[in-house]
């Protein structure tokens, strides 16, 4: 156990740190409130820039344009972007699952293909898995595609489809067999958004906004060249991608959570609790301190983690415990908000009385989804009873 | 950067599991903890030829030198057996305070025996307050003489000598001192034994000053977290197998969503835990600005974790968790014993929060 940095970590952190502070746009806080619609081309522009750098997909291969970057040196990519506050990228779904999942199962022509366009940012993707009947039981979808020739053709409606609306590219998991069992007659394909059948209509989620699409496919035809694995292996395909989301998204969240501890801390200063700074209250400081603590350990357990797919090359089912206690945590975070703040915690952005522009009140309501979001926490304890501790499979 | 354990690190901990299931199953444990002292001569003196006696000591006292994450690997499978008697408070707290405050020669005198697995000890710190706050101290030496009282001292009943924290420092004093009464205390935990020490007129010789004890509480504090640990896994292993084998409406239990994911909130908090004591080891280890954080992050969560696993455990197994034959209700009283020791949850918290809140700076990242 060692926690220093190696001479090769130290090196990497240093020229992205000199990078960032040469390119990492200083105006992200005026974008950042506003409608993704609006700030899209301003993050598609940031992509491009760091595309430019090399730094768009630290974690792929060389030969994709990634640098091969150990799990420790992503990592260390997440704190530095989360250090200078830098923007999101546009493609993050293209750049943080699908590309991955390309690289893992495509066929060359579709790396050379896709992989390029995912890079730059000229080509967003967006990722068709759930449907109004098939949530946390994936493998029950009923999309379906038939062959027709060399193509296939699609019908079915998808849901909760992040980046639907600007979305070029969709990976889409259809059934193939419905002869099957449940898991071995789904098929992964590349789909162009722009094929005549597919409609786009914006989800409107609790929060007001429009996060998520659904996505309707009538008589949509897709070349079989673009399916992704093999026909009928889609589910393996599918899990791969969610490896990915389970894994790597906890990491990108470690600095976030400290800002708005930090921030936490910063207004139970300023905030009075019985004729006194909230951050004298016996009752708040234990509130505080508890989920600072749980930040540092969501830290540590993240660490442990990487070294530990660091040997195998994949994430393993300890993803999960992440996935739990990072999406908990943050609706413990935002309660603790939301009883410093009383009856300001309430007030949404716009409001000339509301704390921090509403941030507190969007936070309250969107953390509700952190939980159901890339699979609840029960279908996460759900993997850790079967798959971790072996324990025989409950559904 | 690598959080994982290296070879040698793994190396010790296996066999250190391997030691313990041999040398103390449940049945050596349970036999020990109907003794008086817990203590026995014989696991003693191979807990010694294992070098595990001397295992954060310089070589010079007769020690093995290893790092305090190696301490923790060891405590956590010295947990899981519940090895019963006197290894913490002698090893791991007398030994850490001899360290941090005694000179050289003290540490000849003092620190080698228990090295070398000759002698037993302990440290008296709290007094009728029971408070784990070092200025809550009354008892005072005057002219070389101890008059008072010490309560909750761990295993004081098997020790050589016993150290003694006063409000002008820290006093070394032989278990034949004239004036000095030990007197059982009935705790919880059967396997680690509580003691009232009373103190007349005791002789008592000035070992340092106060200065340097948080650091050794923090050693103390993340090993106690360490075992923990141990009882945890333990508790999660006996927990799960039991939801495997136990029928019920013709299904094994572990089938039951109700219970499996008990068992997956186990498993977090488990593994969660461990990933807070392995730190706070490598932070002590490399004297990290934020090491007395990280040890009450530790702390503070295992203590909170050990009970929630336990009584996890314990419903889980029904009928049979709440049986004197299983071993679950053991493990559930070492963990409520050190929950307390050396701070509670709250406790901790609330040094996180003079750390985090009112000196911001001074946890300052180390990895």
């Amino acid at each position: 156990m060692d926690l220093k940095l190696t001479p090769e970590e130290s090196s990497f952190r240093d020229e992205l740190r000199a990078w960032l502070a040469k390119n990492a746009p200083k105006d992200w806080a005026e974008w950042r409130e506003k409608p993704l619609e609006e700030s899209f081309p301003y993050l598609r522009a940031w992509q491009r820039k760091l595309h430019d750098g090399g730094w768009a997909a630290v974690s792929w291969p060389k030969e994709y344009g990634g640098r091969s970057a150990t799990l420790m040196q992503q990592s260390l990519f997440w704190e530095e972007m989360a250090r200078v506050e830098a923007p999101p990228m546009a493609n993050s779904l293209g750049l943080g699952l699908i590309g991955p999942t390309i690289v893992a199962c495509g066929t060359e022509a579709q790396k050379k293909r896709f992989i390029p366009k995912i890079l730059s940012a000229e080509e967003i993707w967006c990722q068709g898995f759930s449907e109004p009947n098939a949530g946390s039981d994936l493998a029950g979808l009923q999309t379906e595609a038939k062959l027709d020739g060399d193509h296939y053709i699609v019908n079915g409606q998808k849901v909760w489809t992040s980046y639907g609306w600007v979305g070029d590219w969709c990976e889409l998991i259809v059934r193939t067999d419905s002869s099957a069992a449940k898991h071995k007659g789904l098929t992964a394909f590349l789909v162009d958004m722009k094929s005549p059948g597919v409609e786009v209509r914006p989800l409107r989620q609790m929060t007001g906004e429009s996060e998520f699409n659904e996505l309707f496919f009538r008589d949509v035809r897709v070349p079989a060249e673009n399916i992704l694995g093999k026909v009928n292996d889609g589910w393996n395909v599918a899990m791969s991608t969610l490896m990915y989301e389970r894994g790597s998204y906890g990491a990108r969240l470690q600095l976030t959570f400290n800002r708005y501890i930090s921030r936490l801390i910063e207004l139970a200063r300023s905030v009075q609790r019985n004729g006194r700074p909230a951050s004298e209250d016996p009752l708040i400081r234990q509130k505080l301190a508890q989920c600072s603590a749980e930040i540092e350990i969501m830290r540590f357990n993240q660490m442990r983690a990487f070294s530990r797919i660091s040997a195998t090359g994949v994430p393993g089912p300890e993803g999960s415990i992440q996935k739990i206690f990072w999406s908990e945590l943050n609706q413990r975070l935002q309660q603790i908000a939301q009883e410093l703040l009383g009856s300001y915690g309430q007030l949404l952005g716009g409001d000339p009385h509301a704390v921090d522009n509403g941030l507190w009140s969007y936070g309250y309501l969107r953390t509700r989804g952190n939980t159901i979001e890339a699979g609840t926490s029960e279908v996460q304890r759900n993997i850790i009873g079967h798959f971790v501790l072996g324990l025989p499979r409950s559904y | 950067m690598q959080f994982g354990l290296s070879e040698s690190q793994e190396f010790l901990k296996d066999s250190a599991r391997k030691f313990f299931v041999g040398e103390c199953p449940s049945a050596e444990m349970r036999r020990l903890m109907e003794t008086e002292t817990a203590y026995d001569a014989a696991l003693w003196s191979k807990l010694t030829d294992q070098g595990y006696t001397g295992i954060i000591y310089a070589e010079e006292y007769d020690g093995v030198g290893l790092g305090k994450v190696e301490l923790m690997l060891l405590m956590e499978e010295a947990g899981r057996a519940l090895l019963p008697g006197p290894f913490f408070s002698t090893v791991v707290l007398a030994g850490s305070v001899l360290d941090a405050v005694g000179s050289p020669a003290h540490k000849k005198k003092f620190l080698t025996p228990i090295c070398r697995g000759e002698a037993r000890a302990t440290v008296a710190i709290l007094e009728t307050s029971a408070s784990w706050n070092l200025r809550d101290v009354q008892l005072t030496a005057a002219h070389g003489k101890l008059t008072g009282e010490k309560l909750f001292v761990s295993d004081a009943g098997v020790a050589d000598f016993i150290l003694v924290v006063a409000r002008n420092g820290v006093f070394i004093v032989d278990a034949k001192a004239k004036g000095l009464k030990i007197s059982p205390m009935l705790g919880m935990d059967l396997t680690r034994k509580l003691y009232a020490v009373e103190f007349k007129d005791t002789p008592a010789e000035h070992l340092g000053p106060t200065t340097n004890l948080p650091r050794t509480f923090d050693i103390a504090s993340a090993a106690l977290a360490a075992e923990l640990v141990g009882g945890m896994q333990r508790t999660l292993d006996l927990t799960v197998e039991y939801a495997k084998t136990r029928k019920q409406f013709g299904k094994p239990i572990g089938m039951f969503q109700a219970v499996q994911h008990q068992c997956a909130d186990m498993y977090l908090e488990t593994e969660s835990s461990r990933s807070a004591v392995y730190y706070a080891g490598w932070a002590l280890e490399e004297s990290a600005p934020d090491a007395s954080t990280a040890v009450s992050i530790a702390k503070m969560y295992a203590s909170d974790a050990a009970r929630t696993v336990g009584n996890r455990g314990i419903q889980i197994h029904g009928g049979m968790g709440f049986t004197w034959e299983n071993d679950l209700h053991l493990y559930y009283r070492r963990a409520k014993a050190s929950e307390n020791a050396f701070g509670d949850a709250t406790f901790h918290r609330e040094r996180i929060a003079s750390l985090v809140i009112d000196a911001p700076g001074v946890t300052e990242r180390s990895a």
